[in-house]
């Protein structure tokens, strides 16, 4: 891992007024242009962590590095915000205008970019996430995934190497769901950025280079998401649920099949169970 | 019933009137106000008048969508009206008990009434031909020589855009919160005046703090943007004052002079 984009060192927080830290000595470094999910249920710590990654919540010990520039440095907080791009729960809560494209204007318009630049950033930024179409609706009237479309696209607009999305889905419907997902998918693909998506949906770690699973603060589990998800038991002693494919053919296996605990994909649970069978 | 708030509300289009640049508009405006407020005649009104009915047929914003605009104010309308029919001076015209009606009472009363009229739908014809961004970009604009005396003009601009951008969303929340209480049987428009008060506060509780919890997040969602109030900001659409600018405002100006001289001649 040379040159990590992101690197937490011993990094705990505890929350003014709060007795319980909601982090506690989390260390880590994120591979720039890679895809890291962190998992873990509510009140495990990872919007807390994902807060510290820009400077929003500066760590009460340790620090965050963001390509070397410390997050509690801050004369760097501008620099360190346009590099990693944060995106949230609710779509609403995050747009500040009342037209598309003067929404996604509204990061570089801060930044001091000249206008000529912002137009282009704006429709480049639109044009990424597909919502270019709708550059003049009024987000009001836009559909949940089509909002956080628009708020993605906003944090675009900066050129950041690094997008950090907060339950972005845990607000929307299925389609929209999908959307968003696709969106960070090929954001991922075609930009080569780095991005980490905050979640408690297991399939939306299906695709990641790593997962990282929170619990109480800590990190408890940190590997591929193969690797990751075949600890059926820990998994569940931290009081998540493995992909369906994995809970699966961890009962078959039960039952005294020989199965791979590692096929995550649809295709590949169906192949080794095929293949079961085709060997009697 | 809360969908009919028209207040902020924008039609998009690309007329003259649609054009010009918001700083000239809101001078406009102002420009509009003062003459509505020299003017004493009939004469003067009706120039007012056809301003306004110019002004629309130019931004192709229909009568009937400016007069809507009135609809909320007509209890203040006929208010002004009746009240002002009863205080005139002079011979009265219909008397009865302790009310009498003057010639100069009815004038006075159809000349608060036209006043108020004019000046709704002139300013609502500025918020159906101005984006709400371009009104406060123009106004943060006029403005700014007062930051001088440091009067916060950014700031209050910027507020002024995102209650614009937020009236639509808690619209909704309360239609979803009003639901929701009617789901467990809350009434909020039977009963007594009284009672009817007593049932929003169990509506404006929950609007308010959810509106605070928004608040919150937006200000994070609008850190994380690199917002650091306008220091150093830049705009993807500046203002630009054109040529028909000047002539909008010459015309402004003429305006002013029309009613001043009607007013000077008594008419």
């Amino acid at each position: 891992m040379t040159d990590p984009i992101l690197k937490i060192e011993h990094v705990s927080y505890t929350y003014p007024e709060a007795e319980e830290p909601a982090l506690r000595d989390v260390t880590l470094e994120i591979a720039r242009g890679s895809f890291v999910a962190v998992l873990g249920h509510n009140g495990s710590g990872k919007s807390t962590l994902a807060k510290t990654f820009n400077g929003i919540l500066i760590p009460t010990e340790g620090r965050v590095l963001v390509e070397g520039m410390d997050t509690a440095d801050e004369d760097r907080l501008l620099d360190i915000r346009r590099t990693v791009g944060m995106v949230f729960q609710n779509p609403d809560n995050q747009i500040v205008a009342s037209v598309v494209e003067d929404d996604v204007a509204f990061a570089p318009e801060n930044l001091g970019v000249a206008p000529k630049e912002i137009r282009q950033r704006v429709d480049d930024a639109l044009r990424a996430v597909g919502m270019y179409d709708f550059r003049l609706h009024a987000p009001h009237l836009l559909s949940g995934g089509q909002k956080q479309r628009v708020a993605i696209a906003g944090v675009l607009a900066m050129r950041p190497a690094c997008i950090v999305l907060d339950e972005p889905t845990a607000m929307l419907d299925p389609i929209g769901r999908r959307e968003v997902l696709a969106t960070v998918e090929e954001l991922r693909r075609e930009r080569g950025m780095t991005v980490v998506l905050i979640t408690h949906h297991m399939s939306e770690c299906v695709d990641a280079d790593r997962v990282i699973v929170m619990n109480g603060g800590r990190v408890a589990l940190d590997g591929s998401p193969k690797a990751v998800f075949s600890q059926v038991e820990t998994m569940r002693a931290e009081g998540l649920a493995v992909p369906e494919t994995t809970e699966l053919i961890y009962g078959l296996r039960q039952g005294g099949f020989d199965l791979p605990l590692d096929a995550l994909s649809v295709d590949e649970c169906a192949d080794a169970i095929a293949a079961i069978f085709k060997k009697d | 019933m809360l969908k009919d708030i028209t207040l902020g509300q924008y039609f998009p289009g690309n007329t003259v009137i649609h054009r010009l640049d918001p700083r000239t508009k809101l001078l406009g405006l102002i420009c509009y106000i003062v003459a509505l407020f020299l003017a004493k005649s009939y004469y003067s009104y009706a120039l007012m008048a056809l301003v306004l009915v110019t002004l629309s047929v130019l931004s192709r914003i229909r009568p009937k969508t400016l007069l809507s605009g009135l609809k909320p104010l007509i209890f203040i309308v006929i208010f002004t009206g009746v009240i002002n029919l009863f205080y005139g001076s002079g011979e009265p015209l219909v008397q009865f008990w302790i009310f009498k009606i003057t010639a100069n009472g009815i004038r006075t009363a159809v000349f608060m009434v036209l006043r108020i009229m004019l000046l709704v739908c002139g300013t609502f014809l500025l918020t159906y031909t101005t984006s709400p961004l371009q009104l406060t970009d123009g106004l943060e604009k006029l403005l700014a020589p007062l930051k001088v005396i440091r009067f916060p003009v950014h700031e209050l601009a910027m507020m002024m855009s995102i209650a614009l951008r937020f009236i639509p969303t808690l619209i909704e929340e309360t239609d979803k919160i009003m639901s929701a209480q009617r789901a467990r049987g809350a009434s909020f428009d039977t009963g007594k005046l009284t009672e009817r008060a007593k049932a929003l506060v169990p509506l404006l509780v929950p609007l308010f703090v959810s509106a605070f919890r928004r608040a919150d997040e937006l200000a994070t969602a609008m850190e994380c943007r690199c917002y650091h109030a306008g220091i150093g900001r830049t705009r993807m659409k500046e203002l630009h004052f054109a040529a028909r600018d000047v002539v909008a405002l010459a015309l402004c100006a003429v305006l002013i002079a029309a009613v001043s001289v009607l007013r000077h001649y008594g008419l």
